[in-house]
């Protein structure tokens, strides 16, 4: 030690951990149907009601790809004798926004008020779920704004990227090879009489879920459902069950052409693993090790090594079905080449050897670490609720979850490693200067090399 | 609601804050150095925040990237971020670890430069280069943040110059810089430490004693030059921008009283009433009635030396003419002027926001963030528990006189993005 760090306070210890639990979840239903969920967080004088219902853009039907999405951003355009701004302004005098959306696996209504007007807001969340009068003049302009957002998206690198790699990964028949929101060719198809068929199908009690999270007891919050949604009669069916077939099984290139891009966008991966898979945790701390944090080796190798890139991550994309493993990085032109090599060494040597006993403590004291972190507020705990509902993710799953992380073994994730990563067949994409990137990638033997134009949709035609 | 505040000074100028919440078994440590772009000296823009990357580089006892690391070994989450006039850096953690946040956040503010590299400062040059070509340069509208406050601000006011910096004066940072900026500006006297949630306020008094009290205070501080300007613009400025985009869009902004001012309230609420939530008069007006716009929102810049920002910010649907999104904007701007405020929309203004205050709260990071920025602004943390009745406070009438002397058209600032002509086309 250098003796001018003499008396300088040495690295700490730390103290004892003070126990942590998940909130506890209190279920109930309604007569008619109706799930609810209920978690009391009283620290502060708030509560986030959070509606899912079972059917979201898995349940698009073929050639209307976007429907879930528009049906679920219309509802809050109107109910009887209140339509457009008059309706919007009624939560907001409330202090609320309710947030509308759909997802792979369902639609969702959210907000956050203070305790005082839980009641009235629920209410009204309750009336535009239930009765909804999607006016045609609303619905037709949240369609043509989404079209305006596909247009944008065209100059927009990140998004792009995106979309499309999963546009190139998925047989072109598969739900997820299409965004959420529908494409330019799906969109102009939805019409009002969609919509309103699409909510008649599949709103219901028997397809609904309310959370309810916050300053209110388990009891309050079931007779605040009770009021809203335990007079709701309406036969409704979930979505349907959903596949994952790839495009193709071999490794291949595809450049999307943006001029004089500064960077390129990367996205390489396959598909990746359903949500329920035995091997879930396995694969968290896994992709964790190879991309899943700042201290990750795809991040330090790329960022802190080679300076080739403001960050670099991996994810795998949780769905009922297999959703996308990606490794996600926008580096300088001149070197896409050689940060895609490093990219491939790195998910080698993710296969080749369990990762050390470090690593493995880094990732799973990380993962247990900041669970707790995860849900300090009201909204964060609703959504991770609806999202269990959603995906079907076992009761103990939250509780058990730390002490499961801390568990696993080296041997387990290198399994999960060999298990799945599959190098063999990534599908590598990249938004940038194809014209510059395209010689680079010609010459490393990684499979056929496509360009194509930005407006280039692999999905159109089907 | 109220937030518990403790607060008391070092001897050597270090500004404490501590605010307990048992609730949850974590802890954030946040600080907050008084420095940011506006101390950049001439031709070396964006090296605030280059500095900011080099905090993550080691200091005399953590090697290069190691904090990140220790603190993700401790389940903790962490970053810095660097604006204006000021650089945060901050973890939240369990509170079993809140000394070693502690100790990461004193080593390197006392004792950062035997581990500076010229290594590794290339590196982070390359990697912020990176980050200005992906959020600015790659990214469509991404120079506005650099185009509006050149057009708002005179060429040498401190606040003229890009945050994010250009590439040949981030090319020209030096070792010596880094050792200059950090004597200068990283000490005890110039930063605000607070602890907020799970910690035991005698227990953090005696940690934050053993980590910085020995830290000696700066001695050659420059001050920041006079930042006072003219209460408005004093006449029309505007720049149009050709950009790789394919709809318009327009930000409109005014010179209005620096945040904190008692006027500057009314600003808010002001703000507010013309572009929060959805139910606002510029979402109401352009995006639903005319369908102009995919999007219309106004806020403040939230700047507290002496001048602020209103900024209105509108995109426009694909094809729309420039011309009309502006006509139509400047149209809402002036009714603005005309109508006044009412009470109806002050109270939504003013409801959503009390939600969203509390809501925000919730997060430790959050509140210890808004501590620091009281104290490092205002000298008094305490003040964040006055904060919603001072927007509480502004009547209708005070908004409507405020839009009558500062949304006329001798304050206003247009800055266009304009979709390039493309080549090529026949």
């Amino acid at each position: 030690m250098s003796p001018s760090l003499a008396g300088v306070p040495k690295r700490p210890q730390p103290g004892t951990p003070r126990s942590y639990h998940f909130p506890a979840v209190h279920r109930h239903t309604l007569p008619n149907g109706v799930k609810v969920v209920v978690v009391p967080m009283p620290r502060l004088p708030i509560v986030t009601a959070m509606v899912y219902v079972d059917a979201g853009a898995n349940a698009d039907p073929a050639g209307e790809e976007g429907l879930a999405l528009l049906t679920a951003s219309s509802l809050t355009e109107g109910i009887v004798g209140c339509e457009g701004t008059p309706l919007v302004e009624r939560f907001e005098q409330l202090g609320t926004v309710a947030s509308v959306w759909a997802d792979w696996e369902g639609s969702y209504a959210r907000l956050t008020v203070l305790k005082e007007k839980v009641a009235p807001a629920l209410a009204l969340l309750a009336e535009v779920l239930r009765a909804p009068t999607f006016p045609v003049r609303e619905v037709e302009r949240l369609r043509d704004q989404r079209l305006s957002g596909l247009t944008q998206q065209l100059a927009e690198p990140r998004g792009l990227a995106d979309e499309r790699f999963d546009a190139f990964l998925y047989a072109p028949s598969m739900r997820y090879a299409r965004p959420v929101g529908g494409t330019p060719q799906t969109v102009p198809r939805l019409t009002r009489e969609g919509v309103v068929a699409f909510h008649t199908r599949h709103y219901g009690p028997a397809t609904t879920t309310l959370v309810l999270v916050g300053d209110l007891t388990p009891e309050a919050g079931v007779q605040l459902a009770t009021t809203a949604l335990g007079g709701w009669a309406h036969a409704a069916a979930r979505g349907p069950a959903v596949h994952d077939t790839a495009a193709e099984s071999a490794r291949r290139i595809v450049l999307v052409e943006k001029p004089d891009a500064p960077q390129s966008e990367l996205r390489v991966g396959h598909v990746g693993v359903p949500r329920l898979h035995p091997d879930y945790l396995a694969i968290v701390v896994m992709n964790g090790l190879l991309g899943g944090f700042f201290s990750s080796r795809i991040n330090l190798n790329l960022r802190e090594k080679h300076a080739f890139t403001y960050g670099a991550s991996s994810s795998f994309d949780w769905r009922r079905a297999a959703g996308p493993f990606t490794v996600g990085t926008a580096v300088k032109t001149e070197v896409t080449a050689r940060a895609l090599e490093e990219i491939l060494k790195e998910i080698d040597a993710m296969r080749a050897a369990p990762p050390t006993a470090s690593e493995l403590a880094l990732a799973a004291d990380y993962l247990a670490g900041v669970f707790p972190l995860r849900f300090e507020s009201t909204a964060a705990v609703a959504g991770t609720v609806a999202m269990a509902e959603s995906l079907g993710v076992p009761e103990d799953f939250y509780s058990t979850y730390r002490e499961r992380v801390r568990a696993l073994t080296a041997d387990e994730v290198h399994v999960a490693a060999r298990t799945h990563l599959h190098p063999d067949r990534l599908l590598v994409l990249a938004v940038g200067d194809t014209a510059a990137v395209a010689p680079m990638l010609d010459g490393m033997g990684l499979g056929p090399v496509t360009r194509v134009a930005a407006e280039f949709d692999p999905t159109e035609g089907r | 609601m109220h937030i518990p505040i403790e607060h008391y000074a070092l001897p050597n100028g270090l500004r404490v804050i501590l605010s307990e919440d048992h609730a949850t078994p974590i802890v954030a440590v946040n600080l907050w150095y008084h420095v940011g772009s506006a101390n950049e000296r001439e031709g070396r823009t964006g090296f605030a925040h280059l500095f900011e990357h080099m905090l993550f580089q080691g200091s005399a006892q953590v090697g290069a990237n190691e904090h990140f690391e220790l603190i993700q070994r401790a389940g903790g989450t962490l970053n810095g971020s660097t604006w204006l006039d000021r650089t945060n850096y901050y973890e939240t953690l369990p509170s079993h670890q809140l000394e070693l946040a502690l100790w990461l956040e004193a080593d390197r503010m006392a004792r950062l430069l035997p581990a500076m590299t010229q290594e590794k400062l290339d590196t982070q040059r390359d990697v912020v280069k990176n980050e200005r070509r992906w959020s600015v340069d790659n990214q469509p509208y991404g120079t506005w943040w650099e185009r509006l406050p050149a057009l708002c601000f005179p060429s040498e006011h401190p606040f003229h110059h890009s945050l994010i910096g250009s590439m040949e004066d981030l090319s020209e940072a030096s070792l010596e810089d880094v050792a200059a900026f950090f004597r200068t500006y990283y000490t005890p006297d110039n930063a605000v430490l607070t602890i907020a949630g799970d910690v035991d306020p005698a227990e953090a008094r005696q940690l934050v004693e053993r980590h910085f009290g020995e830290i000696p205070r700066g001695t050659r501080r420059p001050a920041l030059p006079d930042m006072s300007l003219p209460p408005t613009f004093g006449g029309r400025r505007r720049a149009v921008v050709e950009d790789a985009v394919v709809a318009p869009r327009l930000f409109l902004a005014f010179r209005i009283p620096p945040a904190g001012d008692e006027v500057w309230y009314a600003a808010y609420l002001l703000s507010a009433v013309l572009g929060s939530g959805e139910a606002c008069r510029l979402e109401t007006a352009l995006v639903r009635d005319q369908a102009i716009a995919t999007s219309a929102n106004a806020y403040t810049y939230d700047l507290t030396k002496g001048s602020d920002l209103l900024v209105v910010d509108v995109t426009a649907r694909p094809g729309t003419d420039p011309a009309a999104l502006e006509a139509a904007v400047e149209r809402e701007i002036d009714r603005m002027i005309v109508e006044g405020v009412g009470e109806t929309e002050r109270r939504r203004a003013l409801a959503l926001l009390e939600t969203a205050w509390v809501t925000e709260l919730q997060s430790a990071g959050s509140r210890a963030d808004a501590l620091s920025k009281f104290a490092t602004y205002h000298d008094d943390p305490t003040l964040l528990n006055a904060e919603l009745a001072r927007y509480a406070a502004v009547s209708a009438d005070e908004a409507t006189a405020f839009a009558r002397r500062y949304l006329v058209a001798e304050n206003r600032a247009t800055l266009l993005y304009v979709p390039q002509v493309a080549e090529g086309v026949a």
